[in-house]
């Protein structure tokens, strides 16, 4: 293994420099997972550099692989996410994306379809007055974040599942994968057994409220079992498919299933 | 103060007495490996979102950004249970806690941290644990429990709703798992600092006797 220069000690100068560049929304950084600074502490201990970024890149990619599988296995399709009163609500619940509000989308809703393509009888396209009609439930639940975070929301809708029964989808096939409008292009698979789950839903309105631009207007999937990054807003398709065609957060590095 | 190094006539009148038998030794220093992978990754987590104050400096966490650090973590987590579970089994099936970490008294314990601020604490007889050895290993032991089950309840909030219910609700595990990770850091600075001071029970941490 080359030598490398020391700036501080036990951290390369050159991934220093990668790291900070981490800082930022960019795609590169998915590269960095094991590498950079980040294994200064590491190097910093032994004295020597103990992992070798890109092996340990792979191996930690295979055990997010294995740690799908066990959340598969672990998944209960009857459990549900605990509900809270109206008192327990989080005010004001937070807006979080990876870019601020101001660059949130702004729909049409006159103008805005839901496309649904894929393994699914009828695939016409919804209008928001169409999807208004379908019967709403309300669900009190609270949301987690990748981050850490977490805000109890009230989120009002038709249950996804109903939906797909509505149009005819093959609900033996792997994945709904849905694509946002999010300015980057957000898109997302989400599990069949998962979009089954009584709670999970296209969501229309929160607090009773017409779903507000900043928490994903037109509509957005909320489900209560998969971690926030994996409740896609601002939804344009969606589409039934067996095919595993990946994610915005799930290609850079985050766990696929994040169930909760 | 004890003497520091293991004189030929201990050495060779004992040549087959082991202190830490091999399953200890193993699983204990996997454990730190463990635990050490753990911890930095999970300061890198916890910078994602920090609950106090605070963040951790970047140089000691694991994993350059947030998807990197859980990676870390969700893998080295398979290793400190894993490991963890064995040491449990092993230690409960063989009497090993038993017999090393009981009883534990309190005048036994006050007795043995006064002498142990004064230097008067004897390190004679390494297969017998001292009052505060005792304390500190079946503390740790039950914080590692802890960690793991409210790290757990935080993974999985919904499908293990009864572990979240043991702790109250998920902001209090996220908490719990805090606290617990501050006093393995803790314990593992006067840990260390214990260690290097009584070289030999390092050197039979390492090859066992
Ligand atoms: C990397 C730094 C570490 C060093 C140098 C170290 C060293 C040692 C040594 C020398 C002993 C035997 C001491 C004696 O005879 O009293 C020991 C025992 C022990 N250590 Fe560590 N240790 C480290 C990390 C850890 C960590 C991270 C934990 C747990 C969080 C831990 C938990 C324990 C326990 C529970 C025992 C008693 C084991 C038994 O008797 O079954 N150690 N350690």
């Amino acid at each position: 293994m080359a030598k490398r220069s020391f700036l501080i000690p036990g951290v390369d100068k050159r991934l220093l420099i990668k790291d900070s560049i981490k800082a930022m929304p960019d795609f590169t950084r998915r590269r960095f997972i094991a590498g950079g600074a980040s294994l200064g502490a590491l190097t910093l201990l032994t004295g020597c550099d103990v992992v070798d970024s890109s092996s340990a890149d792979t191996l930690l990619a295979k055990v997010s692989k294995f740690n799908d599988a066990v959340q598969a296995f672990i998944f209960n399709p009857d459990a549900l996410a605990p509900t809270f009163p109206e008192s327990a609500i989080t005010k004001p619940f937070p807006f979080n994306a990876y870019y601020d509000l101001d660059d949130a989308p702004e729909v049409d809703g006159k103008d805005w379809k839901l496309e649904v393509r894929g393994l699914v009888d009828n695939k016409k396209s919804w209008t928001l007055d169409e999807l208004y009609k379908l019967p709403q439930v309300t669900q009190i639940t609270r949301h987690i974040c990748v981050e850490g975070w977490s805000a109890i929301g009230s989120w009002t809708g038709t249950p996804l599942r109903d939906f797909l029964k509505l149009i005819g989808a093959d609900t033996r096939a792997k994945y709904v994968w849905f694509q946002c409008a999010d300015k980057d292009g957000y898109n997302s698979p989400l599990d069949m057994r998962s979009a089954l789950h009584p709670q999970t839903q296209m969501t229309f309105r929160y607090a009773n409220e017409i779903l507000p631009r900043a928490y994903g207007f037109p509509m957005k999937i909320r489900v209560p079992t998969k971690l926030g990054f994996k409740n896609p807003k601002y939804v344009v398709s969606m589409e039934v498919t067996n095919d595993y065609k990946g994610g915005y957060w799930e290609d850079q590095g985050y766990n696929s299933f994040s169930g909760s | 103060m004890s003497s520091l190094t293991v004189t030929d006539e201990q050495a060779s009148a004992t040549p087959a007495k082991v202190i830490q038998p091999a399953w200890v030794r193993i699983m204990h220093w996997i454990n730190a490996l463990a635990m050490i992978l753990m911890i930095l990754s999970g300061w890198q987590i916890y910078n994602a979102s920090p609950l106090f104050g605070f963040s951790f400096p970047r140089e000691y966490t694991l994993g350059g950004w947030l998807g990197g650090g859980l990676l870390w973590h969700f893998a080295a987590m398979w290793l400190l249970m894993i490991n963890g579970l064995a040491y449990l089994i092993t230690g409960f099936a063989t009497g090993r806690f038993r017999k090393k970490l009981l009883p534990i008294t309190p005048s036994g314990v006050l007795h043995d941290v006064r002498a142990a601020l004064t230097f008067k604490l004897g390190h004679d007889d390494l297969t017998v644990y001292n009052y505060v050895q005792r304390v500190l290993y079946a503390g740790i032991i039950v914080v590692g429990v802890l960690i793991v089950l409210s790290g757990l309840s935080m993974w999985k909030p919904v499908q293990l709703y009864y572990l979240v219910m043991l702790f109250g609700d998920y902001p209090t595990a996220r908490y719990v798992h805090f606290f617990c990770m501050a006093a393995i850091c803790a314990f593992l600075v006067i840990h260390v600092l214990l260690a290097l001071l009584v070289p030999k029970s390092l050197r039979a941490m390492i090859i066992g006797r």
